[in-house]
């Protein structure tokens, strides 16, 4: 650059302070790392998180290491929620209330094992938020089927001859069924609607609940460069729209959609979803139009 | 926004040198993943727009910012490509890695 270039200073989107540190052992390309990254950025310092058995339990580095700059408690599969309950209490109990107390689960620990937790926790109504980032698979074990695993996909327990053949579990719709105060769907595409969701729910009182979409290559079988293009197109075909709950009733679009794509080129991306004919294909956009009209019927 | 400075493991001679409860020490600094690329971004100056996004989306935080210019961090970067993927203005090019 010549010295009579006129310097532009850049203008940062999201907020700078940086609590995870790099050294971390995710893979390649790794959405949830993303997740966490924007989630902290969103909530700050003040921070407690609670992470069972998921991916997360790994990245994090083995004892004595940490690479995140917040205390974090491990604990069992199925009590990510209420661990952050008991930390929540316990907090109280001192005269902490301005903490907040994460649980961050993956999608094996929010949709399967952990689900009576959670919804202890949220008819409770502790002052919690409670993250789902989602793979939708059991990623950290080896790839095998969850209920957040989608029709078609191929995973090491429903090999390509015998696909998953049920949709994903509707884990928005059965949270809005406990009225909790705030729920929110993301995706690591859109960081800046993610760290506007982080903050509006570190400010509601109760549990909260946040959904984000977080591509993972080596389960996905796709190129690692690609995870923030997946990313993005879920939200703009209509699979995973970004919406907001608040009190299980009232629905707002946060991105809004002007034309729905189709979900082929987002299929074709991934290797998991190869053997699929265009029949299966069909099946699987049905299904997301199905979706996509119900929610569509339930905005303001 | 700075640069991480590399670490030192932790290493305890015998068990009398543990804590009493298992806890974070120190920080995963001492890992350096950089090692675990084939392919390595590499920004072209020149042709910068300098919106930051490649800061944005870089999953490992090795991209710092250094007099208004994003500059990688190759001690960590595991060579993903997202930088280069996302770039609007392409000035990032993923270049083979040589040993």
């Amino acid at each position: 650059m010549s010295a009579e270039t006129k310097k532009k200073t850049m203008k940062l989107t999201l907020p700078e302070e940086e609590l995870m540190s790099p050294g971390h052992l995710a893979c390649q390309g790794c959405g949830a790392t993303m997740a966490m990254r924007y989630m902290l950025k969103g909530l700050g310092q003040k921070t407690i998180v609670c992470i069972p058995a998921c991916c997360w339990a790994v990245i994090d580095g083995p004892f004595p290491h940490s690479s995140l700059g917040i205390p974090i408690f491990h604990c069992a599969f199925e009590a990510a929620a209420s661990t952050a309950s008991g930390v929540k209490a316990g907090l109280e109990m001192v005269g902490d209330n301005e903490t907040t107390v994460l649980a961050w689960a993956g999608d094996g620990g929010t949709f399967d094992i952990g689900l009576q937790a959670l919804s202890g926790a949220a008819e409770r109504n502790d002052d919690i938020i409670y993250v789902c980032y989602d793979n939708e698979a059991y990623m950290n074990t080896g790839i095998q089927r969850s209920s957040a695993t989608p029709y078609g996909a191929w995973t090491t327990t429903t090999p390509v001859k015998h696909f998953k053949n049920r949709p994903k579990k509707d884990i928005v719709a059965i949270m809005a069924a406990h009225r909790i105060p705030y729920i929110a769907t993301a995706s690591v595409a859109y960081p800046e609607d993610l760290v506007k969701k982080a903050k509006k729910a570190k400010e509601t009182r109760g549990t909260k609940f946040l959904h984000i979409w977080a591509p993972c290559p080596t389960g996905w079988k796709s190129r690692p460069e690609d995870t923030v293009k997946l990313a993005r197109m879920v939200v703009q075909n209509g699979i995973f729209p970004l919406y907001e709950i608040e009190n299980g009733e009232t629905y707002k679009m946060t991105i809004k959609v002007a034309e729905k794509k189709p979900i082929t080129d987002y299929v074709r991306l991934q290797g998991r979803f190869r053997h699929l004919k265009e029949d299966d294909l069909k099946v699987m956009q049905d299904e997301v139009d199905r979706k996509w009209a119900s929610l569509q019927k339930k905005l303001i | 926004m700075k640069k991480f400075k590399p670490t030192k493991k932790i290493v305890f001679a015998s068990e009398k040198e543990m804590p009493m409860t298992p806890m974070s020490l120190g920080s995963m600094l001492y890992n350096l993943t950089g090692a675990w690329r084939n392919i390595k971004p590499v920004i072209d100056k020149a042709a910068c727009i300098q919106c930051g996004i490649c800061w944005k989306y870089c999953p490992d935080t090795s991209i710092y910012i250094e007099d208004e210019f994003p500059v990688i961090d190759y001690d960590y970067c595991k060579g993903c490509g997202i930088c280069a993927e996302e770039c609007p203005s392409k000035c990032i090019a993923m270049v083979e890695e040589e040993k």
